[in-house]
This record gives C-alpha cells, sequence and structure tokens, in this order.
C-alpha cells in the first residue's frame, strides 16, 4: 500500500485544489445551474478518494483529520436544521424561506433566500459523510495486513 | 395550533447533531443537554393531548408540499414515545457510564426519537418511509454498540432484514405512487375511494403488510427480534421493545390500513391470525428461554401480537358492518394495550438492565436471591411482570380485559380464550423470572453486588409509577376521552381521514 509513482502523486495533488474548487462552485452556484448541495459534496468528497488512491493506505491512516471532518459533519446537518429553524422564527413556518422578500431576485448571484444557505449546509454534511464512508470502507484490509502495522 | 409540529422532529434533530461536538471531555453536559431534550419533548407532547391539526412545511400547501398532521392517533402513540423515550434517557445517563462514547450513543438516541417522531407525524407516505429509516438505520447502530461479536452478528441481522422490510415499503409506495398519482396520504386516500383498488394497490397493500409486519416483529417475519433485543444496550432493548416497533410498526400499519385503504375482511382476518399466531408462538418460545432478556424479546413478540388482534379484529368487524361499537372496543383494546405495553415491557427491560449490571450476567441459572441485594429492582421488575400477566389493578389487566370483552360481545369465544391462555403462559414467564433472578439461594460469586442508585432508580420508580396508574386512563372518563376515544375514532372513521385532513 505504498501508493503510486511520483507523476501521478504530483499532478493529484494539484489537481486536488481544482475538484475542490470545483465543488464549492457547484455547491455555491446551486440555485442557479445544475448541481447544488448533494452534487457538489459529492465532489468534495471525491477530491479526497483521489488522494487516497494515489498516495495508498499509509497516507490514509497518518494524514487525514478525521476527528475534523466527523464535526464538520455534524455541522452541517445541524446548520441545515438551524436554516429550518430560523424559518420557524422569522418566516412563521418550519422551512420557510425567510431571505425570499429581501433576496429573491431572479438571476442575482445573491437569490432564491435561504437556499443557498441550505445547499452549503448540505454541501457540508454530504461532502464530510461521504468522506467518512469512503474512509471506513478504506480502512478494511486483510487480517494478516493488520498484524504488519 | 399553539405548538408547532416540526419541534417533535426538530429538537431532536438539532440535539443530536449538536451532542457529537461537544467532544470527550463534555460528556456530563452532553447526557444534561440530552435529558433536556427528551424532557422538552415529554412536555410538548402532553401539551398536544386532545388537539388536532395540518401542518404545511415551508408554507407549501397540499398535495405540493409536505404537511404533518396531528390527530388522536398521532398525539396518543407520541406521547407514548415521548414517556418512554425521557425514561430510557434518564436511565441511560446512569447505565451507559459502562461504555464509551457516550456523546455518540445519545446522538444516535435522539436520531432514533426523531425518526420515530417523524413517523408518527407524518401526513406524506413518502415522508414516512424517510423517518423509518432515519429511526431504523439509527437503531441498527445502536444494537451494535456493544461492538462484540454477538451484538455484531444480531444487529448484521437486524439491518439485513429491516432493510428487506423498507425495500417493501419503498415499493409498495413506488406501487402506489404509480397507480394513483399522489404520495400525500389523504390524496391517495381519495384516489383509491374514486377509482376502487386494482391489482396494483391491492398488491401494494400486501407488500405494506409485510414490510410494516417485519418492522413489528410479527411472527413469520420475527426472527431479527429475538437476537437484536438482547445484543442492544439495555436501554436500548426498552426503546427498540416499547416503542420502535410500534411506531414504526403497528402505528404505521394501522395508519395504512384503516385511512388510506380502507378496512377490508381479509386484512382484517390476516391480522388476527397473524396477532394470534405471534401471542401463542411468541409466548411459547418464551418459556423456554435462560436467558433474561431473549426471554422478554420473545415475550414483547407475544405482547405485540396482543395488540394487533385488537386491531386486526376492529378491522373485521368494521368490514363486516358488525355494531360499531365492538369495533370500537376493539382497537381501545388494542390502542391501550399498545401504551400499556411500552410502559411495563421498557420498565421490565430497565430492571433486566439494573441486573445485569449488577451481576454482570443475563443467564437465569447463574442468578438467585437477588431480591434482598436489589430491593427496588425487584419492586420494579414485580409490578412490570404483574402488569404484564394482567393482575387486576396494574395496568396490563384492563387492556387484556377489554380485548376479551370486545372478543365475548362479538361471539368470536375462541379468540376470548385465546387471550386468557396465553396469559397463563406470560404468567408461567415471568414466574420463571421472579423465581431464577429474585428468590431462592443467592450465588457465592454475587454475595455482595449492590444497586445502582442515581438516575436509573429514578427512571425506574418513574415507569413503575406509571404501571400502576395506568388504568385511569380508561377507567377515569375525562382522560379516556382527551387520549384514547380521539385515537380509536381516528381508526374507526377510517376513510374520513382524507376530508378531515384536506378540511383542517
Amino acid at each position: 500500500m505504498k501508493g503510486m509513482t511520483i507523476i501521478v502523486k504530483t499532478i493529484s495533488s494539484w489537481v486536488k485544489v481544482l475538484i475542490i474548487l470545483f465543488g464549492i462552485y457547484i455547491i455555491l452556484f446551486g440555485h442557479l445551474t445544475p448541481g447544488g448541495g448533494f452534487a457538489g459534496g459529492v465532489i468534495l468528497a471525491s477530491s479526497y478518494v483521489l488522494l487516497m488512491l494515489a498516495f495508498g493506505g499509509e497516507f490514509v491512516k497518518k494524514d487525514l483529520p478525521l476527528s475534523l471532518v466527523s464535526k464538520l459533519d455534524c455541522l452541517g446537518a445541524f446548520m441545515f436544521i438551524l436554516i429550518a429553524l430560523l424559518g420557524l422564527v422569522f418566516g412563521g413556518v418550519f422551512f420557510a424561506n425567510f431571505l425570499f422578500e429581501k433576496y429573491g431576485q431572479p438571476l442575482h448571484l445573491l437569490s432564491a433566500g435561504t437556499i443557498p444557505f441550505s445547499n452549503i449546509a448540505i454541501g457540508l454534511k454530504v461532502g464530510a459523510s461521504l468522506f467518512l464512508v469512503i474512509y471506513s470502507l478504506s480502512i478494511c484490509c486483510k487480517a494478516g495486513e493488520l498484524d504488519s502495522h | 395550533m399553539s405548538i408547532p409540529l416540526p419541534v417533535f422532529i426538530a429538537i431532536p434533530l438539532a440535539t443530536a447533531f449538536l451532542l457529537p461536538m461537544f467532544g470527550k471531555r463534555g460528556k456530563d453536559a452532553a447526557t444534561i443537554v440530552a435529558n433536556l431534550a427528551t424532557i422538552s419533548l415529554l412536555i410538548l407532547a402532553i401539551g398536544c393531548i386532545g388537539k388536532s391539526g395540518v401542518y404545511e412545511i415551508g408554507k407549501w400547501p397540499i398535495p405540493l408540499g409536505i404537511n404533518l398532521v396531528l390527530d388522536g392517533l398521532s398525539s396518543l402513540v407520541l406521547l407514548v414515545i415521548s414517556v418512554v423515550a425521557a425514561a430510557v434517557m434518564l436511565f441511560s445517563a446512569g447505565y451507559m457510564e459502562q461504555y464509551t462514547a457516550k456523546a455518540k450513543y445519545l446522538s444516535l438516541f435522539l436520531l432514533m426519537v426523531a425518526g420515530m417522531n417523524g413517523v408518527v407525524l407524518s401526513g406524506d407516505i413518502f415522508n414516512l418511509f424517510v423517518f423509518l429509516e432515519i429511526a431504523s438505520l439509527a437503531s441498527y447502530a445502536l444494537v451494535g454498540f456493544g461492538c462484540g461479536h454477538e451484538e455484531l452478528e444480531a444487529s448484521f441481522k437486524y439491518t439485513v432484514l429491516g432493510t428487506i422490510a423498507s425495500i417493501f415499503v419503498l415499493f409498495a409506495i413506488g406501487m402506489v405512487y404509480g397507480n394513483t398519482g399522489a404520495l400525500n396520504m389523504a390524496y391517495i386516500s381519495k384516489a383509491i375511494q374514486s377509482s376502487g383498488l386494482n391489482a396494483g394497490l391491492s398488491f401494494a397493500l400486501a407488500l405494506f403488510i409485510v414490510g410494516f409486519g417485519l418492522k413489528a416483529a410479527l411472527v413469520p417475519f420475527h426472527a431479527w427480534l429475538p437476537d437484536a433485543h438482547p445484543s442492544a444496550p439495555a436501554p436500548i432493548s426498552a426503546m427498540l421493545s416499547g416503542v420502535l416497533i410500534k411506531s414504526l410498526g403497528v402505528y404505521a400499519l394501522a395508519r395504512v390500513v384503516f385511512n388510506v385503504f380502507g378496512v377490508s375482511l381479509e386484512v382484517g382476518w390476516l391480522l388476527i391470525v397473524l396477532g394470534i399466531l405471534s401471542m401463542v408462538a411468541g409466548a411459547f418460545l418464551a418459556i423456554g428461554q435462560w436467558d433474561i432478556k431473549r426471554l422478554m424479546a420473545y415475550s414483547s413478540i407475544s405482547q405485540i401480537g396482543y395488540v394487533v388482534l385488537g386491531i386486526g379484529l376492529g378491522i373485521m368487524l368494521l368490514a363486516r358492518d358488525a355494531n360499531p361499537a365492538w369495533a370500537s372496543l376493539a382497537i381501545l383494546g388494542g390502542l391501550f394495550h399498545l401504551a400499556n405495553h411500552a410502559v411495563y415491557k421498557s420498565l421490565l427491560f430497565l430492571t433486566s438492565g439494573s441486573i445485569e449490571m449488577a451481576t454482570g450476567t443475563r443467564q437465569l441459572k447463574e442468578m438467585g436471591g437477588l431480591a434482598r441485594r436489589l430491593p427496588f429492582t425487584r419492586t420494579a421488575n414485580a409490578v412490570a411482570s404483574a402488569s404484564i400477566v394482567g393482575i387486576p389493578p396494574f395496568s396490563g389487566f384492563w387492556s387484556k380485559l377489554i380485548l376479551v370483552m370486545a372478543a365475548v360481545q362479538a361471539h368470536y369465544y375462541w379468540i376470548a380464550a385465546i387471550i386468557v391462555f396465553v396469559s397463563l403462559c406470560t404468567l408461567i414467564m415471568y414466574l420463571k423470572v421472579q423465581r431464577y433472578v429474585f428468590l431462592g439461594e443467592l450465588p457465592e460469586n454475587l454475595q455482595d453486588v449492590e444497586e445502582n442508585g442515581g438516575s436509573m432508580l429514578v427512571a425506574m420508580i418513574f415507569l413503575t409509577c406509571l404501571c400502576v396508574l395506568m388504568g385511569l386512563i380508561v377507567l377515569v372518563p375525562g382522560m379516556r376521552n382527551s387520549i384514547l376515544e380521539p385515537a380509536v375514532r381516528v381508526l374507526t372513521d377510517g376513510l374520513k381521514y382524507s376530508d378531515i385532513v384536506t378540511a383542517m
């Protein structure tokens, strides 16, 4: 599990940045273009999958900020409920789009009210939890390998 | 509507995602916050008694949007869930100190509560499925919480069977949507009333019965329960047996059969047969068990049979156009037994947890003479056993009496005889628990076991008091009319549900 050649490693650590950027773009423009929180979150998670594939098992075991990702996972879900509850407080109804009156003009970057914020929360949640799912799959190995570590 | 209905889902969900952020050091703070969440849910649920209403999420009108419906049946089951969840959460505060990762446990527990509340409140069948999955997934993880060999095996078995159940429900929802073009239960019901049942819808109903029957652990579908209940930590066994199989299984089944598809003779007889099978088989299997929690798990199957029998009898009598008072009585018996069983079975599992924590074993043969060492646990266990067997002043007696009365009034004497016979079997199995755990000789290695005090004791005393007082719900007319009668009326009204919901 030493990972791939240096070419792959170098390229994938460059490409990682682009993939993360693309994921953020998909999340932030979710209310305007195809995509959204879920799709963007999957793209964010896939950037780390690329690193896992390129750098191999050692990297996965050592260099990942697992407790941070786990906290982000909870934070995403919590933000989503918070937005719904803010709708209850300001709009009178659970999940009410209370920003729509102010920021609801179509074809603007800031439009659709609370939807972009919900997208960010979902992106965080999906990205972090999918990353954890893939991590959990990758720590499985043969019984013999476990002893050698 | 004074109480916004989504708080029943939002409070446990928000707390569940807040707790893991407390980290390892904030364990006590997390416990307090989790307990506050369940207690506030209990207060809100008490506030919902006798109320009804529809809540449209995000101001989207039905059938475009998602709606939450509170009616008599919902508020009854909501109250049962909240009472048991509050008591069990209090018990967990002490009991779960044995395990690591307590914050994760509390988080999963609250997710399960959120899922169950969602199932009970949802007026939209696809959302019902989503909440059903939330509650089920949390419970799969909780069953395997000990991470030992036995726990993981039970959890895997439960996951496989639970997922099969979910798939059945999902397929049924797909077929219903294909045939009616609606996902809102009120609109599905209207579409079925105007066009009648076709082959696809009948098949969907069969799939619903299998799916929810698996969740409720009725007898041909019960294989997961006797493994899952003993392996889970005791508070989780109490939740699974006390409310999960009821809200996900029996409540959803009753809602779909009575309010969406409408009653029919075939479904009524099917549920009666499933109920009787569960009662008899569960009781016979329970008597032979030597593991205290496994015995109680089989007894759960037997007791859920009573609930389904009552509901099935109600469906059959309604479909036959018999005297409506008989059907009401049968359904009243079933629903009251549901509430009673939630209280005394969760108390029984909590006492089993207390015994296991004190002695370190679940095997009946390794215990004995614990009455002196664990006086409070013994009292709680005796009261709960008396309730489940049906000894007069305690709660179980009244619900069984109502079921027997309903069966006799409807001239099904053999059903009444089976109810009494299974009660005798129940008496045998709980006398066995009393005999082997609390009476007899105290073994050498258990000479100095200590009762666990604090929150665990408070939770057990709370449920013990409820066991004694539950009879009042049916005896005092005011309480019966505000808690039980509205729930019965929702079911006997049947297809009028759709008009009531769309008019609200």
